[in-house]
């Protein structure tokens, strides 16, 4: 994460007149696109195919996930009203919008944990199945980028509490959205494509 | 003139000893350090490279035991790739591309660094294993279900698979930070279409990097945890399929070859120009077959896994693209031809590599298309004649080009040049030996000489050859040496080399050799695809006067301390507990926050 606008001298143009951080950070996107594609697509390669239970649909709760989801959702609403916060040299309101992102994230994650430890209960392990080898591994990818997400933007709490996140700064949180978005809709798909289409 | 100094502002940090190299961010020291730790790396691939000859010098040998073996030519093959090719062009990238678009660095300095300090440990964590008696022993492919616990129960494939994902964290990385620079830090003029084919290939093979690598990533976590924590992705019994190993490997392993030949063909893109005299001919076409041979290569993979029963749909699907890639490499190849045609031809080393990448590369690419071929490869699949084909391709591509950018660029980094009398004896020598291990092998292989086996019978009457092939390695050891020799003897006592003494047409050749810190002091725009042909009198690196400040980019040890995480995350799997990593995360999270915390340049 190297937070110069662009290198050498920050007010130094950029060919494309686009900030160099967020640039570079629209292709390590690109290149974790194909990391979640390539776990997704085993999950599909491999649904239907374990020899032993317990299977989705004896685990899964669609209502109580379609809670999460939605959460996870909201947060990318509390991620814009951050950014725009920010833009807008509004202190009081990046501190209340950033953390409440954080939250909502935090409270996403709790939602997965009381998820993931249901299954185990129900003797759904990492090694039981494929089923639980492609779905713990999946979701606890995507699980370990959203924690990576909320420490990231605890950070920038913590950095515009010291006053140190005006409006000069509010490429670093539209990078922090970037990646929040990119988070949220690989969930979208995962809970389209492993929880509603089960 | 000389440059004038004053005005240059970087951290008053020292400029030599060992903590002004651990903590560069300069992309110049950063490409001497990739491109001197590939090369010792190519020796160790290289002497792995004996040891299998002289192993199969004659049949039933008993100069290594079949395991020692498996560990040779595994190692061979993932040193040779992945700690030597890929790496010395990364060398080349970081050290060539900024100067080649006007630029002072890369966009992210300490990313860069990083990527540098992963891939020397990573590279260290794999040969590690030698220390256990366990080097990776299941080839550099490590096909499932060989590489299971059940079938592989010792370290070598866990050092494997722990050390390609350090690896892989390096080239992504890295592959980011090009893109980066190449689209946003070109100097004023300086358009897509009027960059370097050298920067054009890094950056089309940049865009393989962090499509490509993911996929192995994912692949190596499914094998990890296979391994580790008792997953099942690649276990038969429990419905899994280890054909999706191949299939994630491969998805890599295809593009894989492209980001190895694709900075070849750029740099001779850029050499044969130089030394013909002549702007490259068709420079749209050879730019666009590139872009084109980029995303074909992504539609070939299965053309590796013809023999495991795809199917005649699939086989024709990956026949039919297989033999389409071909296409556009054959356009770059007329293309280069015409450069050549009617130029003024200057015969020096890095020439020579050049044209010789043209005769050698075709051998291996027609080899290529035979395998293109499923009912033919089921013939060649798995013998020598493979083994042809992928150095003919490797050798008579990779690293031709290699070398020829090696020479042609040596004067620009060291300031002297390479001595050209060695440099020819090299090139012969090279020639001769590669030829003479690698013609006979498509005539062994299909007569029957079987791949990755440690010893063959003598009833098999290819004693011969493989005898042949044997000596042609030590003729391309001794050239090796040649080689070696004469970067050693040209560093110390070298002829002084001036800023641009081929009378190259380039950016990087318009400034001093080696260039100042700040790269230029003030460009003009630029106006042309030949800047330095079009319009000398804008260019002379000698009268460069500093007018105004220069911000340079701090030094820093966050990525090296950043780079130890990483290494002991990935590491700590090896203790097969879920806890220990999580020590390792720890150490990355601080290493990073702190690198987040420092201002890029302290002004």
């Amino acid at each position: 994460m190297d937070h110069a606008a662009a290198a050498p001298a920050p007010h130094h143009e950029t060919a494309t007149g686009l900030d160099t951080f967020k640039l570079g950070f629209w292709t390590f996107i690109g290149s974790e696109t194909l990391f979640f594609g390539s776990l997704i697509a085993t999950y599909m390669v491999y649904k239907g195919q374990s020899v032993r239970g317990p299977y989705p649909s004896d685990v899964f709760d669609i209502p109580l996930t379609s809670i999460s989801t939605f959460v996870l959702l909201m947060s990318s609403l509390m991620m814009v009203l951050a950014l725009a916060a920010v833009q807008r040299g509004d202190r009081k309101g990046t501190l209340t919008w950033l953390l409440a992102t954080a939250g909502f994230g935090a409270i996403f994650l709790g939602f997965q944990s009381y998820e993931f430890t249901h299954f185990y209960h129900e003797g759904l392990t990492l090694g039981t199945n494929l089923f639980g080898s492609s779905f713990f591994v999946l979701t606890g990818f995507h699980g370990a980028h959203v924690t990576i997400g909320v420490i990231w933007l605890m950070a920038l709490w913590v950095q515009a509490l010291r006053g140190k996140l005006g409006q000069a700064d509010a490429v670093k949180v539209e990078v922090a959205g970037l990646y929040w978005h990119f988070v949220d809709i690989v969930w979208i798909v995962i809970f389209t494509l492993v929880y509603l289409l089960e | 003139m000389a440059t004038a100094e004053a005005t240059i502002r970087t951290a008053a940090e020292p400029k030599s000893g060992i903590w002004s190299w651990i903590t560069t961010v300069d992309h110049k020291r950063i490409g001497i350090m990739y491109g001197v730790t590939a090369l010792a790396f190519f020796l160790i691939g290289g002497i792995e490279a004996l040891l299998i000859r002289i192993q199969l010098a004659k049949p039933e040998n008993d100069f290594l035991s079949a395991e020692v073996y498996n560990q040779m030519f595994t190692m061979h093959g993932t040193t040779m790739i992945f700690l030597f090719a890929m790496p010395i062009f990364v060398a080349l990238f970081n050290y060539i591309v900024p100067l080649q678009i006007g630029a002072r660095d890369v966009a992210f300095p300490r990313l860069n660094a990083l990527s540098y300090w992963i891939f020397l440990l990573g590279g260290l964590f794999l040969n590690a294993s030698f220390l256990f008696g366990a080097a990776p022993n299941a080839g550099w492919f490590g096909y499932a279900p060989l590489t299971s616990t059940t079938y592989s129960p010792g370290l070598n494939i866990d050092f494997w698979a722990v050390g390609l994902q350090i690896l892989g964290v390096s080239s992504i990385m890295g592959g980011v930070n090009f893109i980066t620079t190449i689209i946003n830090l070109r100097a004023p003029g300086m358009t897509l279409m009027r960059m370097p084919l050298f920067t054009w290939m890094t950056f089309v093979t940049s865009f393989l990097l962090i499509t490509a690598l993911p996929v192995l990533a994912v692949g190596l976590f499914f094998l990890s945890f296979d391994r580790f924590y008792g997953t099942n992705f690649y276990v038969a019994n429990a419905g899994g399929e280890p054909i999706l190993w191949q299939h994630l490997f491969w998805i890599f392993g295809h593009p894989e070859v492209y980001i190895l030949i694709l900075p070849a063909f750029g740099i001779i893109s850029d050499v044969l120009p130089t030394f013909a005299r002549k702007p490259l001919f068709g420079y749209a076409l050879v730019v666009y077959s590139g872009v084109l041979i980029a995303f074909i290569s992504w539609g070939v993979w299965a053309h590796h896994m013809f023999a495991t029963g795809l199917g005649p749909i699939a086989d024709s699907f990956f026949a039919i693209t297989t033999m389409i890639v071909g296409i556009p490499t054959g356009v770059k190849i007329f293309n280069w031809l015409a450069t050549l045609w009617g130029g003024k031809i200057k015969f020096t080393t890095a020439m020579l590599f050049a044209i010789g990448l043209i005769p050698l590369f075709t051998m291996g690419g027609v080899s290529g298309m035979h395998h293109a071929s499923p009912p033919a490869d089921l013939q060649q699949t798995d013998t020598y004649y493979v083994v042809a084909h992928f150095h003919y391709v490797i050798l008579g591509g990779v690293a031709m080009g290699i070398f020829s950018g090696i020479y042609y660029w040596f004067p620009k980094i060291t300031g002297k040049f390479l001595d050209e009398t060695l440099g020819k004896w090299h090139f012969w020598l090279f020639v001769i030996g590669v030829n003479l291990t690698f013609f006979p092998m498509h005539f062994a292989g299909l007569l029957g000489m079987p791949r990755r086996t440690f010893t063959y019978s003598a009833e098999l009457n290819l004693q011969t050859y493989n005898m042949i092939e044997t000596i042609g390695g030590f003729v391309t050891a001794i050239a090796t040496l040649v080689f070696i020799w004469n970067v050693v003897r040209s560093l110390r006592k070298g002829e002084a080399a001036g800023a641009n003494p081929w009378g190259a047409h380039t950016l990087e050749w318009a400034t001093t050799s080696p260039p100042p810190e700040y790269n230029f002091a003030e460009l003009p725009e630029i106006r042309s695809r030949e800047p330095l042909w079009d319009h000398p009198e804008d260019y002379d690196a000698q009268a460069q006067i500093v007018t105004h400040e220069i911000h340079m980019p701090s030094p820093s040890f966050w990525p090296l301390l950043t780079a130890i995480g990483v290494t002991v995350t990935f590491g700590l799997m090896m203790t097969k507990l879920w806890w220990p990593p999580l020590i390792g995360l720890a150490w990355t999270a601080i290493a990073v926050m702190n690198w987040a915390y420092e201002p890029a340049s302290k002004h």
